[in-house]
């Protein structure tokens, strides 16, 4: 008999709904920018904001079940992202949440969306082994994390002012690139030449797995401030190029250096800046070198996306890791904390496990 | 007009970590600044005055981050946000006159919204030395002229 997960995730601009099946079985997994909302909404909908979460989830969640072939009554447990992100944007789902699983009276799994990322590499290896390195890379975290067992994390490196993700932006912004910066200096950088233009990479004080990208950011800044005082022209695929490889080869280095340290032979890679050509290329090769494993999602489980959130709460739906019906949204909830209200003490009439 | 000036980015968390420690409930703080000026380096120095141990990173994705040291520290930027009224839709108005200190980075892109009464902070750079900025705060309402003098006061002492 399968266990289903309906899981929600609303924690920033995405608004989110998933079916899986036993952990690995996508059934669906509805993200609104891919959908034609607007279409079915019939106005306009803002980017980013709460109201949007709340306009869109229903019917998020309804295209979710339709297309999984699912009722309410086939849910085993219902599952949401309730931190880290936006007070405002959570609480929509796990209001939701809490609705439907006591309407349903099928256990309430709190997901850390974090963690959530970390588990996108469950759906496609559901037989992954503990101990693993994961390093969660995107616009808005870069977090290098030691797992060694479901729900148990150490986060062993992070960074100290702007996520890896953010520095592509802004830099392709200053570049006058465009947005979303990432791809397109990872296909600039291409014709490039990455030693062409030095660019400091921080590797902080001896021994730090810690991440910096705010000096690299302002020392492109700089270069280009200097050409334009002295009217010079800049390559700017030389500069892509060597920004690119300044970032890849610390985040590469770092990651490398932790599975060195902590003897670890399997690494993950998680979060939208995972989509990087030049990153995935890297680091299957060096960490091939070093005879160490390594897993990278599909894109599309890459950014945010309410599968990884399905597929953690089913490892914790067999570990009876429930949540209770007073759950909340916390904004800054760390990784491999949870951070319930009361314990739960409803019956689990339903309850296969 | 007050101006401030820096030669380094720790000193320029420097002048945050002091302005941090005057901040009472309901202050709000708007920086402004070019990309790479050091508003997040400001920010950081803010939250470390306030008494925050956890690494303070910058919320150009998150939008929000949420501290919590002598007072609860919202950290928000709008470098992302096109319409005031996404701001709004982010309940920004319960931050800023909710229970703790809201510090937004970008304001100015946001003007029509921001509570009359607060302190902007422009950061510059300047000509001096690459990491040479200048500060120059602008106070809005009784209480932030009062808390400027205090932190003109302190950074007058400190140097």
């Amino acid at each position: 008999m399968s266990v289903i997960v309906l899981a929600l995730e609303t924690s920033c601009d995405e608004t989110s709904a998933a079916v899986i099946a036993d952990g690995s079985k996508i059934l669906s997994n509805i993200i609104s920018s891919q959908v034609d909302v607007h279409c079915k909404f019939g106005g306009v909908v803002p980017e980013v904001a709460s109201r949007k979460h709340l306009e869109l989830l229903n019917l998020v969640v309804d295209e979710a079940l339709a297309e999984a072939g699912m009722g309410f009554k086939d849910l085993d447990a219902v599952a949401v992202t309730y931190g880290p992100g936006l007070v405002g944007a959570l609480l929509v789902g796990v209001s939701a949440a809490k609705a439907y699983a006591y309407g349903l009276d099928v256990p309430l799994i709190g997901v850390n969306h974090l963690e959530g990322h970390i588990y996108a590499n469950f759906l496609e290896h559901p037989g992954l082994s503990f101990p693993f390195l994961c390093l969660v890379v995107s616009g808005g975290h870069t977090d290098l994390v030691l797992a060694d067992k479901h729900g148990s994390y150490r986060v062993i490196g992070k960074t100290r002012d702007d996520a890896a993700g953010e520095a592509f932006d802004k830099v392709a912004r200053t570049m006058g690139l465009g947005y979303p910066g990432g791809p397109l200096i990872d296909r600039l950088a291409l014709s490039g030449d990455p030693s062409a233009i030095k660019l400091p990479k921080a590797y902080l004080e001896k021994g730090s797995l810690d991440f910096s990208f705010s000096g690299l950011k302002s020392a492109v800044i700089n270069h280009l401030h200097r050409a334009a005082q002295r009217g010079k022209e800049v390559d700017k695929a030389d500069l892509a190029a060597g920004f690119q490889k300044a970032v890849v080869d610390v985040l590469i280095d770092k990651t490398l250096e932790a599975a060195r340290e902590t003897g670890v032979s399997t690494i993950l890679l998680a979060g939208g800046v995972a989509a990087n050509a030049r990153l995935r290329a890297d680091l299957a090769k060096r960490a091939g070198d070093e005879s160490l494993r390594v897993m990278i999602p599909p894109l599309v489980l890459c950014t945010d996306n309410a599968a990884m959130i399905a597929c953690t709460a089913y490892y914790k739906y067999l570990r009876g890791a429930f949540a209770p019906l007073t759950l909340n949204a916390v904004p800054d909830l760390k990784l491999g904390e949870d951070r319930y209200e009361g314990n739960f003490r409803g019956t689990l009439s339903r309850c296969k496990v | 007009m007050s101006l401030i000036r820096t030669s380094s980015a720790e000193e320029t968390a420097g002048v945050g970590e002091k302005l941090g420690g005057l901040l009472q409930v309901g202050d709000v703080v708007c920086l402004n600044g070019e990309l790479g000026a050091g508003k997040t380096r400001f920010a950081q120095g803010v939250a470390r005055g306030l008494g925050i141990d956890a690494p303070v990173t910058s919320p150009t994705f998150t939008l929000i981050n949420e501290y919590y040291g002598r007072l609860p520290f919202y950290h928000i930027d709008v470098f992302r946000l096109d319409d005031p009224l996404e701001m709004k839709d982010l309940g920004c108005d319960e931050y800023f006159y909710g229970t703790g200190v809201t510090l937004v980075e970008w304001a100015e892109r946001m003007d029509e919204i921001l509570p009359e009464e607060r302190l902007d902070i422009a950061i510059n750079r300047i000509d001096e030395g690459v990491d040479s900025r200048e500060i120059i705060p602008a106070p809005h309402g009784e209480r932030y002229r009062r808390l400027l003098k205090e932190l003109m006061d302190v950074v007058c002492a400190g140097n």
